[in-house]
């Protein structure tokens, strides 16, 4: 077996997940390079969600090995992911509705004031947690000026973006977004498309999740065809027609390489 | 009616107070004796106990449980040290230590079977309201104890403020209330907490230490029923085995009042002062009015009912 390249971001070798009779995971392949948008599609079943849950520490797979930059790594959970820069947005958002932008952007990560105050006393030093929550947000042209409001009062794609601004906050290498434009409409779809862009051209690479042809089209630099827990084509998105990744996801077409 | 209520969003944050006010502007209409000093500090000293216990209820609420056992749990608390310090002739802080701990134990137990074993909250404070109430029969014999240590009752003597008496427990209390608060606002765990009762799978995933978090929660709660113990102790001069028995219901009264919803994840530690104020108020005021204290618990029962009905109303535009 040939040694991982290090030019990968990411990469997954042969992965098995089987729950009781139902293999999900069939020995599949994955690789992310830096700075890329890789869109990762399939039908129901192909076991899109089972490999995602294994890149982001959800679930351990039964086989198969994980690669970091080249190197072995192995998640137990998704803190396990974290500790290792790789963030996930979550298709349910993951924000706690009735606490403010800034409190949610630093949830379980919120920033101490200093000394035996902060060490001891776990007091919180809210002035920088607004401040730099409001920095994330402008950063990433999010168009949210206060951090100080509860998530609730937000529409449903500013809410995507201030979790998205949270993963692009405190990823160091990967950011995984599971569905992110579902339930949402056209006009803020774009806006999350757009975000989206803007976290891949600050060097994150970014998998993207979507049954939205036109979404993963609009955005992605290649596209990961998921399909009977294998991967079973991965092309950039230049070079194939909407059409042909849909027939090769439903087995219609097989892919060339 | 309905569209102004709309119009005010934080009801749930101003509107316990302005009740609280109303009442205290309505009583002090009716009766000369209402608005002095010495009647202000025995109304603290009558709330005093529940109030305690409500800070506890308030933490646990805010994770979307309930705690129906913590009554009992005090009584048990009560009667653990006078028993220590006056049959076993124990050193009294000791003895309190003692009913501390046995508190605490409960307190475990309730988290323990809440978090591990998953079962809900308010079947588990269900069962363990009644084995507390046993076990504290059982081990006083349902009898009083009486000739207790001065340690015990520190808390109920008093001192002047110009002409007011007022009692350390008071003291005692409205330090822990600043403590919660302080807590609740502005420490990271006191964050986590509204984060559980949020949005539990958010917490989880955002790496909160979620379980262990919410068995302090309960063990917290538990030391809080603890101290209320001994200021029940202290503001009775006895312990007394047929105390708390509806103070579960009284704390969660006090809870809802000062806005804090039943859900989980939204609600202030000063609401719940206030919601306990405003009962005591109303029992004083009333009673000051010659009212049957019959009378008391039905206008309590109207004000929980106004009290969520104004909370879910101005909540049900978002």
């Amino acid at each position: 077996m040939s040694t991982p390249s290090s030019a990968l971001v990411m990469e997954a070798r042969g992965l098995v997940k089987r729950y009781g009779h139902v293999t999900a995971l069939d020995g599949a392949d994955f690789e992310l390079l830096p700075g890329e948008i890789l869109a990762v599609i399939g039908d129901n079943g192909a076991g899109k969600s089972t490999l995602i849950k294994a890149l982001s520490g959800a679930l351990i797979p039964d086989e198969g090995e994980m690669f970091l930059d080249g190197k072995p790594v192995k998640f137990h959970t998704p803190i396990d992911a974290r500790r290792q820069g790789i963030e996930t947005l979550y298709q349910d958002l993951a924000l706690a509705p009735a606490m403010t932008i800034a409190e949610n952007l630093f949830l379980g990560r919120e920033i101490h004031k200093p000394g035996l105050l902060g060490s001891l006393l776990r007091l919180l030093d809210k002035k920088k947690m607004n401040a730099e929550a409001v920095a994330h947000m402008k950063d990433l042209q999010i168009g949210i000026g206060s951090s100080t409001q509860a998530v609730e009062t937000l529409s449903g794609g500013q809410r995507q973006g201030v979790a998205v601004a949270r993963s692009a906050a405190f990823a160091r290498h990967v950011v995984i977004m599971d569905e992110p434009t579902a339930a949402l409409g056209v006009k803020e779809s774009n806006m999350v498309l757009d975000l989206v862009r803007r976290v891949r051209d600050r060097g994150l690479p970014v998998i993207l999740i979507s049954h939205n042809m036109p979404h993963v089209f609009e955005v992605a630099d290649r596209i990961h065809i998921q399909r009977l827990g294998q991967r079973a084509a991965l092309v950039k998105a230049r070079d194939i027609k909407m059409a042909d990744a849909v027939a090769i996801m439903t087995g219609a077409m097989v892919a060339a390489s | 009616m309905r569209h102004l209520l709309e119009r005010m969003p934080p009801v749930a944050t101003f509107g316990p107070l302005l009740a609280l006010l109303a009442a205290c502007a309505f009583f002090a209409s009716q009766t000369d004796r209402f608005l002095t000093g010495q009647n202000f500090s025995l109304i603290l000293q009558q709330v005093m106990v529940v109030s305690v216990m409500a800070i506890g209820q308030t933490l646990i609420i805010l994770t979307a449980g309930i705690d129906l056992s913590c009554g009992m749990v005090m009584a048990l608390g009560s009667i653990v040290m006078t028993k220590f310090a006056v049959d076993l002739g124990m050193n009294p802080y000791l003895a309190i230590a003692g009913g501390l701990l046995a508190c605490i134990a409960f307190g475990l137990l309730n988290g323990a079977l809440i978090t591990y074993v998953r079962l809900p909250p308010f079947i588990v404070t269900l069962g363990t309201l009644n084995i507390a109430f046993a076990i504290t029969q059982i081990y006083s014999q349902s009898q009083t104890v009486s000739g207790l240590p001065d340690a015990l009752l520190f808390f109920g003597t008093t001192f002047r403020i110009g002409q007011t008496a007022v009692t350390y427990g008071t003291l005692l209390m409205l330090g822990m209330y600043l403590a919660a608060w302080f807590l609740l606002r502005e420490t990271s765990p006191g964050r986590h907490i509204y984060a559980l009762g949020n949005n539990p799978e958010a917490a989880r995933l955002m790496g909160i230490p979620a379980q262990c978090l919410l068995v302090s929660v309960y063990t917290i709660a538990a030391l809080i029923y603890g101290i209320a113990a001994l200021l029940a102790v202290a503001r009775t001069g006895v312990g007394d085995p047929q105390a708390g028995q509806t103070d579960n219901l009284d704390s969660i009264t006090a809870v809802v009042l000062g806005g804090t919803s039943l859900f989980g994840g939204r609600g202030t530690i000063l609401g719940t002062l206030i919601g306990a104020l405003i009962v005591g108020v109303f029992r004083n005021g009333l009673t000051l009015m010659g009212v049957p204290s019959v009378y008391q618990i039905l206008i309590t029962g109207i004000l929980v009912i106004l009290a969520v009905t104004t909370d879910q109303l101005s909540r049900r535009r978002m």
